[in-house]
């Protein structure tokens, strides 16, 4: 049946036609689709892990004990996975086992645009890199065939424009495929004897995958009706280059960018006069091409920073094409912001009123560095703002204690926080950690995290209770706040703050776009009250405007969280009358 | 066919998912060849969002590009004048007039520009502008914008009425069905 379906629902329904029955993944724009999508599917076991390195260990054990396997994440979260990675690439697998990784050239929704093409040569493990749906769907399924008959993990790559763009698949039907675990430990328990043994093994598969990549079907070439140039591209660049060039040139269209195919590229090259490699990001097949002595334009051209698209291809081929009317005035920008009703607004705007020094995290929360709150200073990577934070005490010795704090989510914190929260217990460091509890991962879209007390099917699980934990861990000063109570949060945060031990203050509120959160009415302003001060507007709520000097309250916006009315000196800010 | 260029544009919430999908139905109905693209994530909070509709005998590139748009269905007036370059000359905006502040100007750092039609029709653009909010609280739910914009876009495309209506009963929930129908019709014919 013909549908039209995300490239991420489509690595979900090669999984499913694959006969993946074990699927474990870590939430990351753009791959979190993949992973939603197959828990749909009754056949396939489905679950979100702590983190990416406990999904591809876990995704691993599967794969052992004879199941086809898969692990989903973003190029960042390949960066925790990375230490299993390097080694199930020397174990092999026994059923096929698939890694997805998602890159997010043009950062969308990421802190940086890392090519992950550069670790499946790292790792010395394949890689497939489909264009769109339809080849999303049908290189899953071929990873797991290359999976098990090369003995290797096989990664996919999608990248933002793949994993987020709908286009057209023909579906299929499931096929079962179990193997029967077996001990091997000389293959499966890598210390050094055994290791310097598989090593040799990897070095033969990349030869036997080189080998394969000269004749597989989805490295094609489409023919063109002039030689003077030819293509050699990948993944949503070889889109851009048809969509400007037609079938003018012949293209070379690598489906596995990991190993490449030698004398094919070779043979390619010698049949044109001019070779132009086009990709997204580093220059990968071009400093591969370049390592064989072929001849080729490359990232001198097209750019390595930001996506590529059809208007940037023809303006570095010098292509003409027609040019759109922008409007003289200044647009404004219009970034995005912490919702109407956002628990961590409050947190924020406490934090910025007592001058802290906040080192942030990944997920919603970092948006409280953009104005007006511009109350975080540091964020760089999931779980780094407890690790960072005791960084940045300890060496102060001191001078900084009590005016400097780590602000991390629930599902973050899971992820790789509560390690670093054990060293500032064990290292002793005088830190005050605000867990930021919203109960439920909200920057990818409401994923279910181990504090939530539900799995990702949505059906009731354990529950991972933080204030044990953190105690557990040696944390005697546990709080919980209510961020909505700007004066509790602002007590608790000086107390603390002044401890002269480490301590973690859970702000606990669900996320006001959670379907099982009750809401109150608008409020609304007393004009007559008013004198349009703009004290409420401190906190950057997009439900507060001013309108002829007063403030205005857009009633389709405000959820009635009343943080804003804590601030209003003249009580301008009224709660409408509930019932 | 050449390859038709569609853009809907508006602020992260209100609805342009549905209108897509809407689309993305209707033309694989029709046996063409389509590209939906979307942004997910950062972009939703609020933010500035944009989904590119393609259809064809054949479409490549995922995305719409500066110049090349024959559709802008935009749902909020500022959303309209930001993308204004992405429209391919000859092409159509069909606007919605409600105005949502960005942040910005909430703030008081940068002004709402005034006279954004008339100055999108002075620079020569065709513009098809309603007060797309108001039609769909006529048709029972101010959710409803993306549907009154379908049916206008509806106006312009050479596909019969019973085709979108399929569309719209393969696309929203049955208890929804009537309302959208409605704000549809008021649409089209506003």
């Amino acid at each position: 049946m013909k549908q039209l379906i995300l490239g991420n629902e489509a690595v979900a329904r090669g999984l499913y036609e694959a006969g993946c029955s074990f699927v474990s993944s870590y939430p990351g724009t753009p791959s979190t689709e993949i992973t939603e999508a197959v828990a749909k599917y009754p056949e396939v076991y489905a679950e979100w892990a702590p983190n990416e390195k406990v999904a591809m260990e876990a995704a691993f054990g599967a794969s052992l004990a004879g199941r086809r396997s898969f692990c989903g994440m973003k190029h960042v979260g390949l960066n925790v996975a990375a230490d299993p990675l390097f080694t199930i690439s020397y174990t092999g697998v026994n059923a096929g086992m698939v890694i997805g990784v998602a890159d997010d050239a043009g950062m969308h929704s990421s802190q940086n645009e890392q090519d992950s093409r550069h670790y499946a040569m790292a790792a010395k493990i394949p890689m497939l890199e489909p264009s769109d749906s339809a080849e999303a769907l049908a290189f899953t399924k071929l990873a797991y065939r290359i999976s098990e008959e090369f003995d290797t993990p096989v990664l996919v790559k999608m990248c933002t424009r793949v994993s987020h763009s709908q286009s057209v698949v023909e579906t299929g039907e499931r096929e079962e495929a179990v193997k029967a675990y077996e001990t091997n430990i000389p293959k499966y328990v890598m210390m050094p004897g055994n290791a310097k043994r598989r090593h040799p093994v990897v070095e033969e598969r990349t030869k036997k995958l080189t080998a394969y990549a000269e004749t597989a079907q989805i490295n094609r070439i489409e023919p063109g009706r002039s030689n003077a140039y030819g293509f050699i591209t990948s993944s949503t660049s070889y889109q851009y280059i048809k969509e400007v060039m037609g079938d003018t040139y012949p293209v070379m269209k690598l489906g596995m960018i990991w190993p490449m195919p030698v004398e094919k590229l070779r043979s390619f090259a010698a049949s044109v006069d001019t070779l132009v490699v086009v990709e997204e990001l580093d220059g990968f097949i071009e400093a591969h091409c370049k390592n064989l002595g072929i001849d080729c334009i490359g990232k001198e051209k097209f750019s390595c920073i930001d996506e590529l698209s059809q208007n940037l291809v023809a303006d570095a081929l010098q292509i003409t094409r027609e040019q759109g009317v922008k409007l003289e005035d200044a647009v404004p920008p219009r970034p995005p912001v912490m919702c109407a009703g956002c628990p961590h607004r409050g947190l924020f705007y406490t934090l910025k009123k007592n001058k802290i020094t906040v080192l942030g995290d990944i997920g919603c929360y970092t948006l409280g560095a953009v104005a007006p709150l511009n109350a975080v200073d540091s964020v760089i990577c999931m779980g780094a703002s407890v690790s960072g934070l005791h960084g940045f005490l300890k060496s102060q010795q001191g001078a900084m204690d009590g005016k400097t704090v780590a602000v991390i989510g629930d599902s973050t914190f899971m992820h790789s926080g509560i390690t670093g929260l054990v060293n500032m217990a064990y290292n002793e460091s005088n830190s005050t950690v605000i867990i930021v509890d919203n109960s439920i991962t909200g920057m990818t879209g409401h994923q279910q995290n181990p504090t939530t007390g539900y799995n990702l099917k949505g059906d009731p699980c354990a529950k991972i209770d933080l204030e044990t934990l953190c105690k557990a861990v040696g944390i005697r000063r546990v709080r919980v706040i209510d961020p909505y109570d700007l004066t509790q949060c602002d007590q608790v945060i000086k107390e603390e703050l002044a401890a002269n031990e480490p301590s973690v203050i859970i702000s606990r509120r669900p996320c006001a776009l959670l379907k099982y959160v009750k809401h109150k009415k608008s409020l609304t302003v007393d004009s007559e009250k008013c004198v349009g001060c703009k004290a409420c507007m401190r906190i950057g709520c997009p439900a507060i405007s001013i309108a002829d000097g007063k403030a205005k309250v857009d009633n389709t916006l405000c959820v009635g969280c009343g943080v804003c009315q804590q601030l209003c000196k003249l009580g301008a800010l009224n709660a409408a009358e509930e019932g | 066919m050449e390859t038709k260029n569609v853009m809907i544009v508006g602020v992260g919430g209100q609805g342009s998912l549905l209108a897509s999908k809407l689309l993305g139905r209707l033309l694989l109905n029709r046996g063409y060849d389509i590209k939906v693209s979307e942004v997910h994530g950062m972009s939703q909070r609020g933010g500035s969002v944009v989904t590119y509709v393609r259809f064809g005998d054949k479409v490549y590139s995922p995305v719409i590009d500066k110049g090349q748009a024959d559709y802008i269905v935009s749902f909020e007036l500022l959303e309209a004048a930001r993308w204004t370059e992405y429209l391919k000359p000859g092409g159509k905006i069909i606007t919605n007039t409600q105005q949502i502040n960005p942040m910005p100007v909430i703030i008081g750092a940068m002004e709402y520009p005034e006279k954004l039609l008339e100055k999108m029709a002075a620079a020569g653009m065709d513009v098809d502008a309603m007060d797309a909010l108001a039609l769909a609280e006529q048709a029972g739910s101010s959710k409803a914008v993306n549907l009154v914009l379908m049916g206008r876009l509806s106006k312009y495309f050479d596909i019969p009425e019973e085709e979108w209506l399929a569309a719209i009963e393969e696309s929203v929930p049955a208890k929804f069905l009537e309302m959208n129908k409605k704000a549809f019709s008021l649409g089209l014919n506003a």
